[in-house]
């Protein structure tokens, strides 16, 4: 069975990620409800003529696969293959306020073929011209985990060499203040931000100087407190990796209740440098694809970036992290990667 | 029919999201297809269905749309001959 590599990833997040060298280095604190990510120039990546009928989500999933397609110096994937928990959600909203606000009559035709899901897949794929297997996976805080799992079966059972793999996300205009509303109402909901952003990973079987080994990843629906630690335990058993020999564990906290699962987990790393993302791109459905590149960078550029710190300190040297990310309870997954 | 005009030119930047160009960029005559403002067939539906809506002209055949959304000034020619609303 191939390896599987991750040969380039990019971002663009609530941070300067997208085209900062700075990896970090001074960060925004995230405040408020919501916040938006901070949007490259576009026009640098689209066409003009093409910009006009794209939502945000859109902009920002076609612009980030561009550059990392660029990064991995590849033109054609083998496949396309993004994952997203709402969608195009801003055309969503509105083609659904048309339709209340038209009395069910002339419905206009652009925000309903821009509202799917498969929109971002279609454009990149559109864009460049690629007839290559084009997949998008919508399973809430699981959609990017089924995409790069996807990516992962292409690559090892050599049904591809190089895959474009993403996970976006926009805020919309509307849906996002009720679920904002539903959050707070009892004072243990989610702490950071809502928020947005898209991020794009060229996976490969091939080896390139600035790869990162993809050791395995797993995805749960459901798991208990009580069965989290074993799981875990099991997924790293299944890879020969001891838990010893983890250098890094970076999870998803988001300051809810469900931080318990992250609290047991991090039992088992008590010696080990831990590291949190959420505070720094907001929690959205494929907020783990912006988790992912954080420790794609940090193993390639082997820097631990401060204000990732969750507990412990920064070190050098680090050849195994492990990612574990949880939205309410559901939709667990374990990423372990390696250099 | 230059108040209608000015009415057109607005609504097409607004609803077919045209950022790159104001009212003035808009001459009365200028293609709304093709070398003139580049609109595309996606672009024909929309204006299909505002035609419907915001002046109750419905039309159906595909043909008569390539003529009456030649320009602005052919477009507001024709709303003004058949509008219901």
């Amino acid at each position: 069975m191939k390896k599987v590599y991750i040969n380039s990833a990019v971002t663009i997040s609530a941070q300067d990620t997208f085209e900062s060298d700075r990896f970090l280095k001074s960060v925004k604190k995230l405040s408020g409800k919501t916040i938006v990510a901070r949007y490259p120039n576009y026009k640098d990546y689209i066409a003009t003529a093409n910009l006009r009928r794209m939502a945000e989500g859109v902009k920002m999933g076609v612009t980030a696969a561009s550059k990392a397609l660029k990064d991995a110096k590849i033109t054609q994937p083998d496949a396309i293959i993004t994952g997203t928990g709402m969608g195009c959600i801003d055309d969503t909203e509105k083609f659904l306020n048309a339709i209340i606000s038209n009395d069910e009559q002339f419905l206009t035709p652009t925000a309903f073929i821009q509202s799917t899901h498969n929109t971002v897949g279609a454009q990149i794929a559109l864009g460049l011209q690629c007839k290559a297997y084009n997949n998008t996976y919508s399973h809430a805080a699981l959609s990017f985990e089924w995409a790069l799992m996807d990516a992962q079966l292409r690559l090892q059972q050599e049904e591809a060499e190089n895959v474009l793999v993403g996970g976006y996300e926009e805020l919309g205009k509307e849906i996002i203040n009720y679920r904002r509303m539903m959050e707070d109402a009892d004072g243990f909901g989610i702490q950071v931000p809502y928020s947005e952003g898209a991020s794009f990973f060229v996976v490969s079987s091939e080896k390139t100087e600035h790869s990162v080994e993809l050791i395995d990843m797993e995805a749960h629906s459901t798991l208990s407190t009580t069965s989290i630690q074993d799981s875990l335990k099991q997924f790293l058993a299944k890879n020969n990796v001891d838990i010893s020999q983890i250098d890094v564990f970076v999870s998803g906290r988001n300051g809810d209740v469900f931080d318990s699962y992250y609290d047991l987990t991090a039992e088992l790393f008590e010696n080990i440098t831990q590291l949190q993302y959420k505070h720094l791109s907001g929690e959205f459905y494929t907020a783990s694809a912006f988790g992912l590149w954080t420790a794609y960078s940090m193993l390639s550029r082997q820097e631990i970036p401060e204000a990732m710190i969750f507990k412990g300190e920064i070190k050098f040297d680090n050849h195994i992290i492990l990612i574990y990310n949880q939205f309410k309870g559901r939709d667990h997954s374990f990423i372990l990667l390696k250099r | 029919m230059t108040e209608l005009r000015q009415e057109l030119k607005e609504k097409i930047i607004e609803q077919l999201n045209l950022e790159e160009f104001t009212v003035a960029d808009i001459a009365d005559d200028d293609a709304l297809f093709g070398d003139g403002l580049g609109l595309d067939s996606i672009d024909a539906l929309e204006l299909i269905v505002m035609m419907d809506k915001d002046y109750g002209i419905q039309l159906t055949d595909p043909k008569e749309g390539k003529e009456i959304f030649k320009s602005i000034a052919v477009l507001a020619d024709y709303i003004t001959k058949h509008r219901s609303k």
